[in-house]
């Protein structure tokens, strides 16, 4: 499984950025390969519009099956992921991406 | 001559001086007065409901903006259009381009630099425009539909509709949306003059230096009415005195202002004291050089 976290920062013990769209990182996780990268998006701070559809659009380059994140993507970036067909789980917005990993691997997203 | 009634801060009486300015200028020579607050416009509320002479409807016409719209069959994938957009109203997904019309600021880059023409623009609805003329009150308003995120386009083709439909002599008041943003200054980009109306409350404090700074850098000629005088403190006026700002009017805090104003009806009719301060905002613009009021 490639799972995604939405960070605020590069490693297990940042926190989760609780945005889809204007998220400072994404964490992509290769269960497979036990392998962690990370994607600085912090430019999409500087979008007046549209963060959500370029966001899922570089989402959808590291072809995930997952994606674990906070408040959830909103409208325009759901149409985008559907077409992705990653599953999305909400809820980690407060938790650590390793939290948020623990509680995925417990079910409990 | 054009007229825009703006404010910083929401909520602080624009729809009030632009319909009470509107109708009592209307008793004695032709006005229309145009609601651009496309969003939300509510100056109809008013016009409607003060209805002593019959209303009829002039036109009522829809809107439309320009979005791109994707031939499968013509794309290479290039990508070109996904780069060009800055709005991100085009996302490729491999073999798919994805249009988001909300998004789209009709701006054409993506449908003519598509090497294969594979993005023609067509047209979208974005809104209505209606007027109506009731006695020699012309009103316009123009409404954007439900989910259109973009005010601009519809602002402007509704200044193109009072261009073509009446005279440069013709009084035009123009019921602005709040704030500073983009869409403001597309509804007081051509005013003759431009009213701010605030609050005298640090809010309304706040966003009238916003407004202000946003009029100067548009190098309009504009002055301050102070609505609900009486509550907060006098930092608005003495900021007024001290920057040199017209200060036009002062419209009193008044419980039957208020009260007449939620149930859809115009206040100078009722309390005197609002004819007095228009009187005072009309006699300020008749002084004004090329073209003030006659």
């Amino acid at each position: 499984m490639r799972i995604v976290f939405t960070t605020k920062g590069t490693s297990w013990e940042s926190a989760m950025d609780p945005r889809f769209g204007r998220t400072e990182y994404f964490l992509i996780y290769d269960e497979g390969k036990d392998k962690l990268l990370h994607y600085d998006n912090r430019d999409s701070a500087n979008d007046a519009h549209g963060a959500g559809p370029k966001t899922a659009q570089k989402l959808f380059e590291f072809s995930p099956d997952i994606l674990i994140t906070g408040n959830g993507p909103g409208g325009n970036a759901t149409t985008v992921l559907e077409k992705t067909g990653v599953i999305i789980l909400v809820g980690a917005g407060d938790m650590t991406a390793k939290e948020a990993y623990n509680a995925y691997k417990n079910g409990e997203l | 001559m054009k007229i825009a009634i703006a404010s910083g801060k929401g909520g602080t009486g624009k729809t009030t001086l632009s319909t009470n300015l509107a109708s009592y200028l209307a008793e004695k020579q032709d006005v229309v007065l145009i609601d651009l607050d496309v969003e939300e416009p509510n100056s109809g509320l008013f016009i409607h409901n003060d209805g002593v002479v019959q209303s009829h409807p002039v036109t009522i016409e829809d809107k439309f903006k320009m979005v791109p719209e994707w031939i499968e069959d013509k794309c290479t994938f290039c990508g070109i259009c996904q780069k060009v957009c800055n709005f991100h109203a085009v996302i490729q997904l491999g073999k798919m381009i994805m249009v988001f019309p909300e998004l789209c600021h009709g701006c054409y880059a993506c449908s003519e630099l598509c090497p294969t023409d594979a993005l023609p623009m067509i047209p979208k609805k974005m809104g209505e425009l209606k007027h109506i003329k009731t006695g020699q009150l012309n009103f316009v308003e123009s409404r954007l539909l439900i989910g259109e995120e973009q005010a601009v386009p519809l602002i402007s083709q509704t200044h193109k509709y009072i261009d073509e439909h009446f005279d440069a002599e013709t009084i035009k008041i123009f019921d602005s949306p709040p704030g500073t943003s983009c869409p403001v200054i597309e509804a007081t980009k051509d005013a003759d003059f431009v009213i701010l109306i605030t609050e005298p409350t640090p809010f309304g404090f706040h966003d009238l230096k916003l407004a202000v700074e946003t009029m100067k850098e548009l190098k309009k000629k504009f002055g301050v009415v102070v609505n609900r005088y009486g509550i907060g403190n006098d930092d608005v006026v003495d900021y007024c005195e001290k920057e040199n700002v017209p200060l036009l009017a002062k419209v009193p805090n008044d419980r039957r202002i208020t009260e007449l104003y939620s149930k859809g009806k115009l206040v100078y009719k009722e309390v005197p004291e609002m004819g007095k301060e228009l009187d005072k905002i009309i006699a300020y613009l008749s002084t004004l050089k090329d073209g003030g009021l006659a």
